[in-house]
C-alpha cells in the first residue's frame, strides 16, 4: 500500500500497469494528455512499448495490432480524438479484440472548450460507432476508482474479448486526490484465454464451450485470418445469414450473460423514496448534497453507477419501485437520464442538466431533493 | 512452371476461399503470386509472416493467403501493422494496398510510418482507380484521364507514390508493373529482406472501371500498354523528360540504410531501465 497525491489522469496510467497494459498508443489531447506522459516513461521500463500516432485514428488501429499481437493495448483521448476512434471501436467489437479506451470528457461538441468537463458523450460511448454492437462502459467518480476502474476495464477487455471505455471526466482526470495505491502485485489480473488444441482445429470465432473464445496472439501458430466483415467462426468473411446470426447473437450473448459480473454501482440507501442516480465527477456534487438533505432530516438515498453500459437495468428497476422521485443530475442536456427513463418511467424522472462547462452543483441538486 | 504453381498452392488456403473476388485477368493476382514467390524464396516460416491489408480489391489478398492475416478498415492498414510489429517484431509484416486506400484516406499514415522507418514491408498495387467501388477516380488517377466521378477528366494532379515515400523516409523504395512478374518477384524480396520501410509499387491497371470508362481494351491489351509504356530506371535516365514524362519508370528508386523504429525502440527500454546515473531502476514501481 502506498499513499500518494495523485490526479485521476496519473491513476488511469499506474493502473493500467497494475493491470498488465505492455501497450499505449495514443495523440495528445487535452484533458487526456498526462496518462500518454506517464505511460511514455514507465512503460519501456517494463519492456513495454509506447508510441505516439499520427492521429486518434492510428493509435486504436495501433493497439488493435499490438493486441493481436498479444500485448493488453490502451489508448487515451477525449471527445474530438474519441469521436475518430469511433471506427475502431467497432472494427475492435467486430473482430472481438481486447482494448481500453479512455475518454476524458470534455464540453463538446467539437473543439468544444477542452478544460471544461463534460459528460456529453455518454451515447457516443453507447452507440458513436456504427452498427449494432455490445460494449462496456465504466465511469470512476474519484482518483482512487480511476485506478480501480481502469483494472476492471483491462479484465473485462480481457475477460468478454471486446473494447472497453473508460468514460472520465475533466474534473476526475485532473483533479488531485491523497490516495492509497494497492500493490501492483496484489492487483487481480484476468488473462485473455489462449489456446492449445492443435493448429488445424483452432476456430478463432467459435467451437469453444463459451461465448467468448479463445485467443491466439499472431505469430503463435495459429494462423487465422481477422476482417472487419461479418465472419465465420474460422474468421473467414460470410454472407450467410446462418453464419451471421450465430455471431450476432453470440457477441450480445457474451456481454448480457456477463452482467452481473459487469455492473458495479454503489448504493447508499436506495430504498428512499427520493434517490438520486449519478456518475463521475456529479456523482461527487450528488454525494454532498444528499448528506446535506440527511443533516435536514430529509430522507433520500443515493446509487452511483460505476457502469453506465449495459446500462444497470435491474438495479434501477428495483429502485424505482421504492421510490417516487429518482433525479439524475448530469452535465449534459440527459443523456443517461434517457435510460433512467425508460426503466423508471418518465413521470418518476426529475433531470438536473448542465452542459455549459460548469459543474452540477451539490446546490443545485439540494435544491431538487428538497421538490424545489 | 508446374513447379512454381506447386508453390503457389501450398501458400494459399484451402478451405471456403475460392473462386476469389478479382475479376478475371485483373492484375492483383499476380501481385499476390509475387509476394508468394519471394516469400518462399526468402525462406519465411509461414507463422512468421502477417500480411495486413485495408480496405478494396487489394484488401482481399490476405484472405487467400496462410499466413497470419488481418484485414483492417480502409485506409489503417499500416496503423494496425505498426502495433503488431511494436509487439511481435519478429514478425514479418506485410501490408497490402490499393492506390486509393494508401494514398488518399490512409495518406497520412503512409507518410508517418515512412517518416518512421519501422520495418514494415508496404505493397501498393496501383490500379490509378477506386476499382470495387466502381471507377471512381484515385489520387493516382492521370490527368485529364475520366471516372465515375470525373466525368468530364480529372484535373487532379497524381501523386508520384516513389517520390512521396523517398521524400517521406522510407528505406526502400521500388516499382515494377504486372507485366514485369520476375522483377515484382525480386523487388518484393529485397523489400521484405530490407530491415526499415520498404515499399515495392505493383503498377497494375483496372479493365473492368478504368479501362471501360477510358476505351482502353482487355485485360491484355492493357496488361501490354505496362509492357510497351515502362522502362528501366537505367534506360529513362538516357531520355529525355519529354520521353519519359507518361512513362513507368521500373527499378529500385532508394535503398539505404538507417536506423529502424523498433530497433532504436529497444534502445528506448535499455535507456529506460537504467538510471540518469546508470543504476537499474525499479521497474513499474509507484
Amino acid at each position: 500500500m502506498t499513499v500518494k497525491l495523485m490526479q485521476g489522469n496519473e491513476a488511469v496510467a499506474w493502473g493500467a500497469l497494475a493491470a498488465g497494459c505492455k501497450f499505449y498508443a495514443g495523440y495528445p489531447i487535452t484533458p487526456s494528455t498526462e496518462i500518454a506522459e506517464l505511460l511514455a516513461r514507465e512503460l519501456p521500463k517494463i519492456g513495454g512499448k509506447f508510441i505516439q500516432m499520427e492521429d486518434e485514428i492510428a493509435s486504436l488501429a495501433a493497439c488493435i495490432g499490438a493486441s493481436v499481437g498479444g500485448l493488453k493495448s490502451m489508448t487515451a483521448t477525449s471527445g474530438p480524438g474519441f469521436s475518430l476512434m469511433q471506427e475502431h471501436i467497432g472494427y475492435a467489437a467486430m473482430t472481438e479484440v481486447p482494448c481500453v479506451v479512455v475518454d476524458v470528457q470534455r464540453l463538446g461538441p467539437s473543439t468544444g472548450q477542452p478544460t471544461s468537463p463534460s459528460q456529453g458523450d455518454v451515447m457516443q460511448a453507447r452507440w458513436g460507432t456504427h452498427g449494432d454492437h455490445p460494449i462496456i462502459v465504466l465511469s470512476p467518480t474519484s482518483v482512487r476508482q480511476a485506478f480501480d476502474l481502469t483494472v476492471s476495464a483491462f479484465n473485462f477487455s480481457e475477460k468478454y474479448r471486446t473494447p472497453v471505455i473508460l468514460l472520465m471526466d475533466e474534473v476526475v482526470g485532473h483533479m488531485r486526490e491523497k490516495i492509497e495505491l494497492p500493490d501492483p502485485k496484489s492487483v487481480e489480473r484476468v488473462e485473455r484465454g489462449t489456446t492449445s488444441v492443435p493448429p488445424e482445429w483452432y476456430k478463432p470465432y467459435g467451437d469453444s464451450s463459451s461465448d467468448v473464445p479463445p485467443m491466439s496472439p499472431f505469430g503463435a501458430g495459429y494462423r487465422y485470418h481477422i476482417t472487419g466483415l461479418l465472419h465465420d467462426i474460422a474468421g473467414y468473411p460470410t454472407q450467410r445469414v446462418d453464419e451471421i446470426d450465430p455471431w450476432l447473437e453470440r457477441i450480445q450473448r457474451k456481454i448480457e450473460h456477463g452482467i452481473g459480473d459487469i455492473t458495479m454501482v454503489e448504493e447508499d440507501g436506495s430504498d428512499a423514496r427520493t434517490v438520486v442516480v449519478a456518475y463521475g465527477a456529479t456523482a461527487r456534487s450528488a454525494r454532498h448534497a444528499v448528506k446535506l438533505a440527511r443533516q435536514q432530516r430529509c430522507k433520500v438515498g443515493l446509487v452511483t453507477l460505476l457502469t453506465l453500459w449495459p446500462f444497470p437495468e435491474d438495479v434501477i428497476a428495483r429502485v424505482s419501485r421504492s421510490a417516487q422521485r429518482i433525479i439524475v443530475p448530469e452535465m449534459n442536456l440527459g443523456q443517461l437520464a434517457l435510460e433512467v427513463e425508460r426503466v423508471a418511467g418518465r413521470n418518476k424522472v426529475v433531470r438536473i442538466n448542465r452542459a455549459n462547462g460548469e459543474m452540477v452543483t451539490p446546490q443545485l441538486i439540494l435544491n431538487s431533493i428538497e421538490g424545489n | 512452371m508446374s513447379h512454381e504453381e506447386h508453390t503457389a498452392y501450398s501458400y494459399l488456403r484451402q478451405t471456403k476461399k475460392f473462386p476469389n473476388v478479382w475479376c478475371s485477368g485483373c492484375g492483383i493476382g499476380v501481385v499476390m503470386g509475387a509476394l508468394i514467390r519471394a516469400i518462399d524464396r526468402i525462406g519465411l516460416l509461414k507463422d512468421d509472416v502477417a500480411v495486413v491489408s485495408g480496405i478494396g480489391c487489394t484488401g482481399r489478398m490476405p484472405v487467400y493467403l496462410d499466413f497470419n492475416t488481418m484485414h483492417t478498415t480502409h485506409g489503417r492498414a499500416l496503423a494496425f501493422a505498426t502495433g503488431l510489429k511494436l509487439a511481435q517484431p519478429r514478425l514479418k509484416v506485410i501490408v497490402v494496398m490499393g492506390d486509393g486506400d494508401a494514398l488518399a484516406i490512409g495518406g497520412n499514415h503512409f507518410i508517418h510510418a515512412a517518416r518512421r522507418n519501422i520495418d514494415l514491408t508496404a505493397i501498393i498495387v496501383n490500379n490509378s482507380i477506386y476499382g470495387m467501388t466502381g471507377g471512381q477516380y484515385s489520387p493516382t488517377t492521370p490527368l485529364d484521364q475520366l471516372a465515375t466521378t470525373a466525368p468530364y477528366g480529372n484535373i487532379e494532379p497524381p501523386f508520384q507514390v516513389g517520390d512521396l515515400a523517398m521524400a517521406a523516409g522510407a528505406s526502400y523504395v521500388a516499382r515494377s508493373t504486372v507485366y514485369h512478374a520476375v522483377e515484382l518477384d525480386r523487388y518484393i524480396e529485397q523489400a521484405i529482406r530490407k530491415n526499415g520501410f520498404s515499399l515495392v509499387e505493383a503498377v497494375s491497371y483496372c479493365h473492368t472501371t478504368f479501362g471501360r470508362i477510358n476505351k482502353l481494351g482487355t485485360a491484355v491489351d492493357m496488361m501490354r500498354m505496362l509492357k510497351e509504356n515502362s522502362v528501366t530506371k537505367a534506360a529513362a535516365e538516357k531520355l529525355s523528360p519529354q520521353e519519359c514524362a507518361n512513362k513507368i519508370v521500373r527499378g529500385v528508386l532508394c535503398d539505404l540504410d538507417k536506423p529502424e523504429y523498433t530497433a532504436l525502440y529497444d534502445q528506448v527500454i535499455e535507456r529506460a531501465k537504467m538510471g540518469e546515473n546508470g543504476k537499474q531502476r525499479t521497474a513499474g514501481g509507484l
